[in-house]
Protein backbone atom coordinates (compact mmCIF):
# COMPACT_ATOMS: atom_id res chain seq x y z
CA UNK A 1 0.00 0.00 0.00
CA UNK A 2 1.30 3.69 -0.61
CA UNK A 3 0.98 6.40 1.54
CA UNK A 4 0.14 9.70 1.39
CA UNK A 5 2.91 12.09 3.99
CA UNK A 6 3.08 15.33 4.27
CA UNK A 7 6.88 14.84 4.25
CA UNK A 8 9.66 18.06 3.15
CA UNK A 9 11.52 17.12 0.25
CA UNK A 10 14.49 16.25 2.58
CA UNK A 11 12.42 14.10 4.33
CA UNK A 12 11.54 12.41 1.52
CA UNK A 13 14.71 11.54 0.42
CA UNK A 14 15.12 9.88 3.62
CA UNK A 15 12.67 8.10 3.21
CA UNK A 16 14.19 6.59 0.54
CA UNK A 17 16.66 6.27 2.00
CA UNK A 18 15.10 4.26 4.67
CA UNK A 19 13.72 1.81 2.20
CA UNK A 20 16.61 1.17 0.46
CA UNK A 21 18.72 0.27 3.88
CA UNK A 22 22.11 0.89 2.78
CA UNK A 23 25.34 -0.85 4.56
CA UNK A 24 26.93 2.49 5.06
CA UNK A 25 26.35 6.24 5.59
CA UNK A 26 29.04 8.56 5.77
CA UNK A 27 28.09 12.46 6.55
CA UNK A 28 29.05 15.10 8.02
CA UNK A 29 26.43 16.27 10.73
CA UNK A 30 26.42 19.84 10.89
CA UNK A 31 25.89 22.46 8.61
CA UNK A 32 25.72 22.49 5.54
CA UNK A 33 24.10 19.27 6.03
CA UNK A 34 20.69 19.45 5.58
CA UNK A 35 16.89 17.60 6.76
CA UNK A 36 17.97 14.77 4.84
CA UNK A 37 20.76 13.21 7.32
CA UNK A 38 19.08 14.65 10.67
CA UNK A 39 15.78 12.46 9.48
CA UNK A 40 17.88 9.24 8.57
CA UNK A 41 19.95 9.55 11.85
CA UNK A 42 16.12 9.48 13.18
CA UNK A 43 15.87 6.26 11.72
CA UNK A 44 18.80 5.12 12.61
CA UNK A 45 18.62 6.08 15.92
CA UNK A 46 15.12 4.03 16.25
CA UNK A 47 16.51 1.34 14.33
CA UNK A 48 14.53 1.19 11.39
CA UNK A 49 17.81 0.79 9.40
CA UNK A 50 20.47 -1.55 9.19
CA UNK A 51 22.90 0.67 7.86
CA UNK A 52 26.52 2.05 9.12
CA UNK A 53 25.98 5.40 9.81
CA UNK A 54 29.59 6.95 9.97
CA UNK A 55 29.73 10.62 11.24
CA UNK A 56 32.85 12.27 10.04
CA UNK A 57 34.56 16.12 10.56
CA UNK A 58 34.62 17.12 6.89
CA UNK A 59 32.53 16.46 3.58
CA UNK A 60 36.40 15.66 2.24
CA UNK A 61 35.93 13.34 4.76
CA UNK A 62 32.13 11.48 4.19
CA UNK A 63 33.18 11.14 0.25
CA UNK A 64 36.64 9.38 1.41
CA UNK A 65 34.38 7.70 3.72
CA UNK A 66 32.01 6.46 0.95
CA UNK A 67 35.11 5.73 -1.45
CA UNK A 68 36.82 3.22 0.99
CA UNK A 69 32.60 1.63 2.24
CA UNK A 70 32.38 1.44 -1.46
CA UNK A 71 35.08 0.09 -2.61
CA UNK A 72 34.78 -2.81 0.21
CA UNK A 73 31.76 -3.68 -1.86
CA UNK A 74 29.00 -1.41 0.77
CA UNK A 75 26.19 -0.34 -0.88
CA UNK A 76 26.57 3.35 0.46
CA UNK A 77 24.76 6.50 0.06
CA UNK A 78 25.71 10.39 1.86
CA UNK A 79 23.94 14.02 1.38
CA UNK A 80 25.30 17.25 1.35
CA UNK A 81 24.72 21.09 -0.02
CA UNK A 82 26.29 24.17 -1.03
CA UNK A 83 29.67 24.59 0.50
CA UNK A 84 30.58 20.81 1.69
CA UNK A 85 30.15 19.68 -1.78
CA UNK A 86 32.55 22.05 -2.81
CA UNK A 87 34.82 20.25 -0.01
CA UNK A 88 34.21 17.15 -1.45
CA UNK A 89 35.56 18.36 -4.78
CA UNK A 90 38.90 16.44 -4.96
CA UNK A 91 37.14 12.77 -3.58
CA UNK A 92 34.15 13.37 -6.59
CA UNK A 93 36.64 12.77 -9.11
CA UNK A 94 38.09 9.59 -7.09
CA UNK A 95 34.31 8.44 -6.48
CA UNK A 96 33.88 8.36 -10.50
CA UNK A 97 37.73 7.15 -11.45
CA UNK A 98 37.23 3.98 -9.09
CA UNK A 99 33.93 3.86 -10.66
CA UNK A 100 32.39 3.33 -7.32
CA UNK A 101 28.41 3.36 -7.54
CA UNK A 102 28.10 5.36 -4.52
CA UNK A 103 24.88 7.65 -4.32
CA UNK A 104 24.74 11.04 -2.88
CA UNK A 105 21.59 13.52 -2.39
CA UNK A 106 22.59 17.25 -3.01
CA UNK A 107 20.24 19.59 -1.57
CA UNK A 108 21.18 22.65 -4.18
CA UNK A 109 22.66 25.53 -2.52
CA UNK A 110 24.76 28.63 -2.98
CA UNK A 111 28.54 28.58 -2.89
CA UNK A 112 30.40 32.16 -0.37
CA UNK A 113 31.08 34.89 -0.69
CA UNK A 114 29.16 36.16 0.37
CA UNK A 115 27.93 33.69 2.89
CA UNK A 116 25.10 32.53 1.53
CA UNK A 117 22.86 29.24 2.45
CA UNK A 118 20.04 29.33 -0.43
CA UNK A 119 18.44 27.63 -3.20
CA UNK A 120 21.34 28.09 -6.15
CA UNK A 121 22.86 25.41 -8.46
CA UNK A 122 26.13 26.61 -8.41
CA UNK A 123 27.34 23.91 -6.19
CA UNK A 124 26.15 21.04 -8.73
CA UNK A 125 27.13 23.19 -11.60
CA UNK A 126 30.79 23.66 -10.02
CA UNK A 127 30.74 19.75 -9.83
CA UNK A 128 29.40 18.76 -13.41
CA UNK A 129 32.47 17.65 -15.06
CA UNK A 130 33.84 15.54 -12.05
CA UNK A 131 32.11 12.63 -13.57
CA UNK A 132 29.09 11.66 -11.42
CA UNK A 133 25.31 11.11 -13.26
CA UNK A 134 23.50 13.62 -12.39
CA UNK A 135 19.88 13.93 -12.03
CA UNK A 136 17.98 16.80 -10.99
CA UNK A 137 14.08 16.90 -9.09
CA UNK A 138 11.25 19.29 -9.60
CA UNK A 139 10.37 18.60 -5.72
CA UNK A 140 10.19 16.18 -2.80
CA UNK A 141 8.39 13.10 -4.93
CA UNK A 142 10.67 13.20 -7.20
CA UNK A 143 13.63 13.70 -5.13
CA UNK A 144 12.40 10.40 -3.39
CA UNK A 145 11.77 8.62 -6.69
CA UNK A 146 15.29 9.48 -8.15
CA UNK A 147 17.11 7.88 -4.82
CA UNK A 148 16.16 4.66 -5.81
CA UNK A 149 16.91 5.13 -9.32
CA UNK A 150 20.17 6.26 -8.75
CA UNK A 151 21.18 3.16 -6.56
CA UNK A 152 20.10 0.86 -9.66
CA UNK A 153 21.70 3.28 -12.31
CA UNK A 154 24.89 3.55 -10.23
CA UNK A 155 25.28 -0.17 -9.73
CA UNK A 156 24.39 -1.27 -13.68
CA UNK A 157 27.67 -3.49 -14.42
CA UNK A 158 27.71 -1.63 -17.73
CA UNK A 159 27.53 2.22 -15.77
CA UNK A 160 29.37 1.51 -12.44
CA UNK A 161 29.21 5.89 -12.11
CA UNK A 162 28.31 7.49 -8.69
CA UNK A 163 25.07 9.43 -9.16
CA UNK A 164 23.74 12.41 -7.65
CA UNK A 165 20.38 12.87 -7.45
CA UNK A 166 19.92 17.50 -6.84
CA UNK A 167 16.94 18.76 -5.38
CA UNK A 168 16.46 22.58 -4.35
CA UNK A 169 17.76 23.74 -1.28
CA UNK A 170 15.18 25.13 1.07
CA UNK A 171 12.23 25.84 -1.82
CA UNK A 172 12.22 21.56 -1.81
CA UNK A 173 14.47 20.52 0.81
CA UNK A 174 12.67 22.37 3.64
CA UNK A 175 9.01 22.79 1.77
CA UNK A 176 6.53 20.19 2.98
CA UNK A 177 4.38 18.62 -0.07
CA UNK A 178 1.87 16.24 -0.06
CA UNK A 179 4.39 12.69 -1.00
CA UNK A 180 3.57 9.05 -1.92
CA UNK A 181 5.54 7.02 0.16
CA UNK A 182 5.57 3.39 -1.82
CA UNK A 183 5.22 0.22 0.01
CA UNK A 184 8.37 -0.91 1.69
CA UNK A 185 8.23 -4.20 0.32
CA UNK A 186 7.70 -3.35 -3.36
CA UNK A 187 10.91 -0.58 -3.34
CA UNK A 188 13.26 -3.42 -0.99
CA UNK A 189 12.20 -5.74 -4.18
CA UNK A 190 13.05 -2.42 -6.91
CA UNK A 191 16.11 -2.23 -5.25
CA UNK A 192 17.24 -5.40 -4.44
CA UNK A 193 20.78 -6.33 -3.22
CA UNK A 194 23.87 -4.90 -4.49
CA UNK A 195 26.40 -7.54 -6.31
CA UNK A 196 29.58 -5.60 -5.64
CA UNK A 197 32.00 -5.54 -8.68
CA UNK A 198 35.61 -6.36 -7.05
CA UNK A 199 34.80 -5.88 -3.44
CA UNK A 200 38.04 -5.21 -1.27
CA UNK A 201 36.60 -6.97 1.28
CA UNK A 202 36.38 -10.16 -0.77
CA UNK A 203 39.33 -11.39 0.57
CA UNK A 204 39.99 -14.56 -1.64
CA UNK A 205 39.95 -12.34 -4.81
CA UNK A 206 42.36 -9.27 -3.01
CA UNK A 207 42.24 -6.37 -5.70
CA UNK A 208 44.13 -2.81 -5.99
CA UNK A 209 42.32 0.23 -5.72
CA UNK A 210 43.76 3.01 -7.16
CA UNK A 211 47.21 2.89 -8.38
CA UNK A 212 49.29 5.20 -9.85
CA UNK A 213 48.93 5.36 -13.76
CA UNK A 214 51.01 7.78 -15.21
CA UNK A 215 51.43 9.23 -18.74
CA UNK A 216 50.93 5.30 -20.53
CA UNK A 217 47.48 5.11 -18.75
CA UNK A 218 45.62 7.31 -16.68
CA UNK A 219 43.82 8.40 -20.22
CA UNK A 220 42.89 5.36 -21.18
CA UNK A 221 41.45 4.33 -18.14
CA UNK A 222 39.62 7.90 -17.07
CA UNK A 223 38.24 7.08 -21.32
CA UNK A 224 36.40 4.08 -19.94
CA UNK A 225 33.79 6.84 -18.08
CA UNK A 226 32.82 7.16 -21.61
CA UNK A 227 30.91 4.63 -22.74
CA UNK A 228 30.31 4.26 -19.22
CA UNK A 229 27.86 7.69 -19.46
CA UNK A 230 26.79 6.42 -23.04
CA UNK A 231 26.06 3.23 -21.22
CA UNK A 232 23.93 4.94 -18.32
CA UNK A 233 21.07 6.58 -20.77
CA UNK A 234 20.22 3.21 -21.82
CA UNK A 235 20.25 1.54 -18.49
CA UNK A 236 17.98 4.80 -17.31
CA UNK A 237 15.54 4.38 -19.80
CA UNK A 238 15.44 0.26 -18.50
CA UNK A 239 15.60 0.69 -14.60
CA UNK A 240 12.98 3.68 -15.44
CA UNK A 241 10.47 1.56 -16.90
CA UNK A 242 10.78 -0.77 -13.88
CA UNK A 243 9.97 1.74 -11.51
CA UNK A 244 7.32 2.77 -13.98
CA UNK A 245 5.31 -0.10 -12.99
CA UNK A 246 5.36 0.65 -9.37
CA UNK A 247 5.05 4.37 -9.55
CA UNK A 248 2.87 4.52 -12.41
CA UNK A 249 5.22 7.25 -13.70
CA UNK A 250 7.33 8.06 -16.34
CA UNK A 251 11.15 8.85 -16.09
CA UNK A 252 12.72 10.76 -19.13
CA UNK A 253 15.74 11.91 -20.12
CA UNK A 254 13.43 15.37 -19.72
CA UNK A 255 9.92 15.90 -19.50
CA UNK A 256 7.93 17.56 -22.20
CA UNK A 257 5.08 19.99 -20.82
CA UNK A 258 3.17 21.06 -23.39
CA UNK A 259 5.66 21.70 -25.97
CA UNK A 260 4.50 19.50 -28.97
CA UNK A 261 2.90 22.97 -30.32
CA UNK A 262 4.45 25.63 -28.84
CA UNK A 263 6.02 28.47 -30.34
CA UNK A 264 7.48 29.85 -27.04
CA UNK A 265 9.52 27.30 -24.86
CA UNK A 266 11.21 27.55 -21.95
CA UNK A 267 14.16 25.42 -20.43
CA UNK A 268 14.34 24.44 -16.59
CA UNK A 269 15.11 22.20 -13.83
CA UNK A 270 14.15 21.50 -10.26
CA UNK A 271 11.24 23.25 -8.54
CA UNK A 272 11.67 26.19 -11.11
CA UNK A 273 10.35 23.83 -13.20
CA UNK A 274 7.13 23.57 -11.54
CA UNK A 275 6.58 27.26 -11.21
CA UNK A 276 6.64 27.65 -14.92
CA UNK A 277 3.90 24.72 -14.98
CA UNK A 278 1.86 26.64 -13.20
CA UNK A 279 2.31 30.02 -15.82
CA UNK A 280 2.02 27.39 -18.75
CA UNK A 281 -0.97 26.15 -17.49
CA UNK A 282 -2.24 29.79 -17.19
CA UNK A 283 -0.72 30.91 -20.36
CA UNK A 284 -2.66 27.69 -22.21
CA UNK A 285 -6.06 29.06 -20.68
CA UNK A 286 -5.53 32.12 -22.74
CA UNK A 287 -4.44 30.28 -25.74
CA UNK A 288 -1.02 31.32 -25.56
CA UNK A 289 1.26 28.90 -27.21
CA UNK A 290 3.84 28.12 -24.59
CA UNK A 291 5.76 24.93 -23.18
CA UNK A 292 8.29 24.03 -20.48
CA UNK A 293 11.39 21.21 -20.78
CA UNK A 294 12.30 19.98 -17.92
CA UNK A 295 15.84 18.30 -17.95
CA UNK A 296 15.72 15.85 -15.62
CA UNK A 297 18.94 14.25 -16.52
CA UNK A 298 22.18 16.99 -16.94
CA UNK A 299 24.70 14.18 -17.11
CA UNK A 300 25.22 12.59 -18.82
CA UNK A 301 23.37 15.41 -20.84
CA UNK A 302 20.93 14.48 -23.53
CA UNK A 303 21.86 16.08 -26.37
CA UNK A 304 19.45 14.69 -29.16
CA UNK A 305 16.11 14.45 -27.14
CA UNK A 306 16.38 18.19 -26.21
CA UNK A 307 17.74 19.04 -29.68
CA UNK A 308 14.14 16.59 -30.69
CA UNK A 309 12.16 18.69 -27.95
CA UNK A 310 13.30 22.26 -29.50
CA UNK A 311 13.21 21.47 -33.13
CA UNK A 312 9.74 22.80 -34.22
CA UNK A 313 9.61 25.98 -31.45
CA UNK A 314 10.28 29.63 -32.82
CA UNK A 315 11.95 30.94 -29.40
CA UNK A 316 13.67 29.12 -26.45
CA UNK A 317 14.50 30.54 -22.83
CA UNK A 318 17.13 29.03 -20.97
CA UNK A 319 16.55 29.70 -16.82
CA UNK A 320 19.60 29.25 -15.28
CA UNK A 321 20.38 29.17 -11.54
CA UNK A 322 24.39 29.21 -11.70
CA UNK A 323 26.69 31.51 -13.84
CA UNK A 324 29.50 30.61 -15.19
CA UNK A 325 31.35 34.28 -15.17
CA UNK A 326 33.17 34.85 -17.75
CA UNK A 327 31.55 32.27 -20.16
CA UNK A 328 27.46 30.95 -21.07
CA UNK A 329 25.36 30.25 -18.25
CA UNK A 330 25.86 25.84 -17.51
CA UNK A 331 22.08 24.84 -18.88
CA UNK A 332 22.26 27.73 -21.52
CA UNK A 333 25.78 26.25 -22.95
CA UNK A 334 24.24 22.98 -23.18
CA UNK A 335 20.68 23.80 -25.18
CA UNK A 336 23.46 26.09 -27.33
CA UNK A 337 25.30 22.90 -28.45
CA UNK A 338 22.34 20.59 -28.11
CA UNK A 339 20.90 23.02 -31.37
CA UNK A 340 23.93 23.12 -33.70
CA UNK A 341 22.77 20.33 -36.32
CA UNK A 342 19.24 21.99 -36.37
CA UNK A 343 18.98 23.57 -40.22
CA UNK A 344 16.39 25.73 -38.53
CA UNK A 345 17.14 27.09 -35.25
CA UNK A 346 15.10 28.31 -32.72
CA UNK A 347 15.88 31.92 -31.29
CA UNK A 348 17.70 31.08 -28.24
CA UNK A 349 18.32 33.66 -25.08
CA UNK A 350 19.46 33.03 -21.47
CA UNK A 351 18.38 34.08 -18.29
CA UNK A 352 20.03 33.74 -14.82
CA UNK A 353 17.73 34.05 -12.19
CA UNK A 354 17.38 33.12 -8.52
CA UNK A 355 21.00 33.63 -7.74
CA UNK A 356 21.67 32.82 -3.58
CA UNK A 357 17.82 31.97 -3.24
CA UNK A 358 16.25 35.32 -4.50
CA UNK A 359 12.63 34.01 -5.44
CA UNK A 360 11.61 33.54 -8.70
CA UNK A 361 7.65 34.18 -9.34
CA UNK A 362 4.71 33.05 -11.51
CA UNK A 363 5.44 36.84 -12.78
CA UNK A 364 8.58 36.66 -13.62
CA UNK A 365 8.32 33.19 -15.43
CA UNK A 366 5.51 34.73 -16.86
CA UNK A 367 7.27 38.05 -17.82
CA UNK A 368 9.67 35.77 -20.00
CA UNK A 369 7.41 34.50 -21.62
CA UNK A 370 5.78 37.81 -22.68
CA UNK A 371 9.32 39.13 -23.91
CA UNK A 372 10.13 35.20 -25.65
CA UNK A 373 7.09 35.47 -27.90
CA UNK A 374 7.78 38.82 -29.35
CA UNK A 375 11.81 37.95 -29.29
CA UNK A 376 12.46 41.13 -26.69
CA UNK A 377 14.62 39.49 -24.59
CA UNK A 378 18.49 40.08 -24.97
CA UNK A 379 21.21 37.33 -25.75
CA UNK A 380 21.46 37.59 -22.05
CA UNK A 381 18.82 38.85 -19.30
CA UNK A 382 19.33 38.58 -15.57
CA UNK A 383 15.84 37.79 -14.49
CA UNK A 384 15.19 39.98 -10.65
CA UNK A 385 18.14 41.18 -10.68
CA UNK A 386 18.59 45.03 -9.46
CA UNK A 387 21.21 46.68 -12.15
CA UNK B 1 43.22 -10.95 -17.08
CA UNK B 2 46.97 -11.16 -15.35
CA UNK B 3 48.07 -7.56 -14.44
CA UNK B 4 50.80 -7.69 -16.70
CA UNK B 5 49.16 -6.02 -19.05
CA UNK B 6 49.34 -2.95 -15.97
CA UNK B 7 53.40 -2.66 -16.75
CA UNK B 8 53.48 -3.11 -19.83
CA UNK B 9 53.14 -0.64 -22.83
CA UNK B 10 50.90 -0.42 -25.29
CA UNK B 11 47.02 -1.75 -24.04
CA UNK B 12 44.23 0.00 -25.27
CA UNK B 13 41.03 1.16 -23.21
CA UNK B 14 38.93 -1.82 -24.09
CA UNK B 15 42.26 -4.10 -22.81
CA UNK B 16 42.56 -3.47 -19.05
CA UNK B 17 40.29 -3.84 -16.16
CA UNK B 18 37.78 -0.63 -15.30
CA UNK B 19 38.90 1.98 -12.64
CA UNK B 20 43.00 0.89 -12.79
CA UNK B 21 41.64 -2.00 -10.55
CA UNK B 22 44.76 -4.51 -10.34
CA UNK B 23 43.65 -7.71 -9.57
CA UNK B 24 46.94 -9.62 -8.59
CA UNK B 25 48.56 -9.50 -5.27
CA UNK B 26 52.31 -9.22 -5.22
CA UNK B 27 52.16 -7.85 -8.51
CA UNK B 28 54.47 -4.76 -8.50
CA UNK B 29 56.95 -7.62 -9.61
CA UNK B 30 56.06 -6.42 -12.72
CA UNK B 31 57.45 -3.02 -12.21
CA UNK B 32 61.08 -2.83 -13.38
CA UNK B 33 62.28 -0.14 -11.60
CA UNK B 34 65.29 -0.58 -13.12
CA UNK B 35 64.19 1.86 -15.80
CA UNK B 36 64.40 4.65 -13.62
CA UNK B 37 68.40 4.19 -13.15
CA UNK B 38 70.97 6.71 -14.54
CA UNK B 39 73.69 5.32 -12.15
CA UNK B 40 75.08 1.70 -12.05
CA UNK B 41 76.81 0.58 -8.68
CA UNK B 42 79.92 -1.32 -9.95
CA UNK B 43 80.97 -3.73 -7.33
CA UNK B 44 85.00 -4.08 -7.64
CA UNK B 45 84.70 -8.14 -5.80
CA UNK B 46 88.29 -8.18 -5.22
CA UNK B 47 87.41 -4.79 -2.06
CA UNK B 48 84.07 -6.81 -1.04
CA UNK B 49 84.17 -7.64 2.79
CA UNK B 50 80.79 -8.89 2.55
CA UNK B 51 80.12 -6.72 5.64
CA UNK B 52 76.13 -7.14 4.07
CA UNK B 53 75.78 -2.79 4.78
CA UNK B 54 74.90 -2.56 0.93
CA UNK B 55 72.62 -5.48 1.32
CA UNK B 56 70.52 -3.88 4.50
CA UNK B 57 70.68 -0.87 3.34
CA UNK B 58 68.92 -1.31 0.03
CA UNK B 59 65.73 0.59 -0.41
CA UNK B 60 64.46 -1.89 -3.11
CA UNK B 61 66.20 -5.01 -1.31
CA UNK B 62 67.81 -5.85 -4.57
CA UNK B 63 71.05 -6.78 -3.28
CA UNK B 64 70.59 -10.60 -3.17
CA UNK B 65 72.49 -12.90 -0.12
CA UNK B 66 73.86 -16.31 -1.54
CA UNK B 67 73.55 -19.84 -0.04
CA UNK B 68 76.40 -19.15 1.94
CA UNK B 69 75.73 -16.01 3.16
CA UNK B 70 77.76 -13.55 1.41
CA UNK B 71 76.81 -10.56 -0.47
CA UNK B 72 75.41 -11.86 -4.59
CA UNK B 73 74.88 -9.98 -7.14
CA UNK B 74 72.53 -6.64 -7.46
CA UNK B 75 69.08 -6.91 -9.23
CA UNK B 76 69.59 -4.59 -12.54
CA UNK B 77 65.84 -5.17 -12.81
CA UNK B 78 64.79 -3.27 -9.81
CA UNK B 79 67.86 -1.36 -9.10
CA UNK B 80 66.90 2.51 -9.25
CA UNK B 81 70.69 3.51 -9.13
CA UNK B 82 70.05 5.67 -5.91
CA UNK B 83 73.68 5.42 -4.61
CA UNK B 84 73.00 4.74 -1.12
CA UNK B 85 75.04 1.47 -1.20
CA UNK B 86 78.10 3.08 -2.44
CA UNK B 87 78.05 5.40 -0.10
CA UNK B 88 77.27 3.05 2.99
CA UNK B 89 79.82 0.99 1.80
CA UNK B 90 82.95 0.85 4.82
CA UNK B 91 85.50 0.03 2.14
CA UNK B 92 83.87 2.16 -1.09
CA UNK B 93 84.22 -0.81 -3.04
CA UNK B 94 80.64 -0.19 -5.30
CA UNK B 95 81.41 2.40 -8.01
CA UNK B 96 78.46 4.51 -9.62
CA UNK B 97 78.88 4.53 -13.53
CA UNK B 98 76.75 6.37 -15.47
CA UNK B 99 74.37 4.18 -17.35
CA UNK B 100 74.62 5.75 -20.84
CA UNK B 101 78.58 3.61 -20.74
CA UNK B 102 76.47 0.43 -20.68
CA UNK B 103 74.07 1.34 -23.47
CA UNK B 104 76.22 2.54 -25.80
Amino acid sequence: MSNVKALTGGEAVAEAMRQINPDVVAAYPITPQTIIMQKFADFHADGLVDSELVRVESEHSAMSCCVGASAGGARTITATASAGLALMWEILGVASGLRLPIVMAVANRALSAPINIHCDHSDAMGARDSGWIMLFSEGGQEAYENMMLAVRLAERKDVLLPVMVNLDGFITSHGVENITVYDDDKIKGFVGEISANKPLLDIKNPVTYGPLQLQDYYFETRSQQIPAMENAKKAYLEIGKELSSITGKEYGFVEKYQTEDAKAIIVAMNSTAGTTKAVVDKLREKGKKVGLLKIRMFRPFPYSEVMEALQNTKAVAVLDRALSFGANAPLFGEIKNSLYELKKRPALFSCVYGLGGKNIYESDVEEVFKKLSKKELGLINYIGLRE
Amino acid sequence: MSDEWFFKKGRSNKEIPIGGLIKEAGSSKHFKTGDWRSFRPIVNEEKCINCMFCVVYCPENCIKVKEDGKRGEIDLDYCKGCGICAQVCPVKCIEMKEEAEFTK
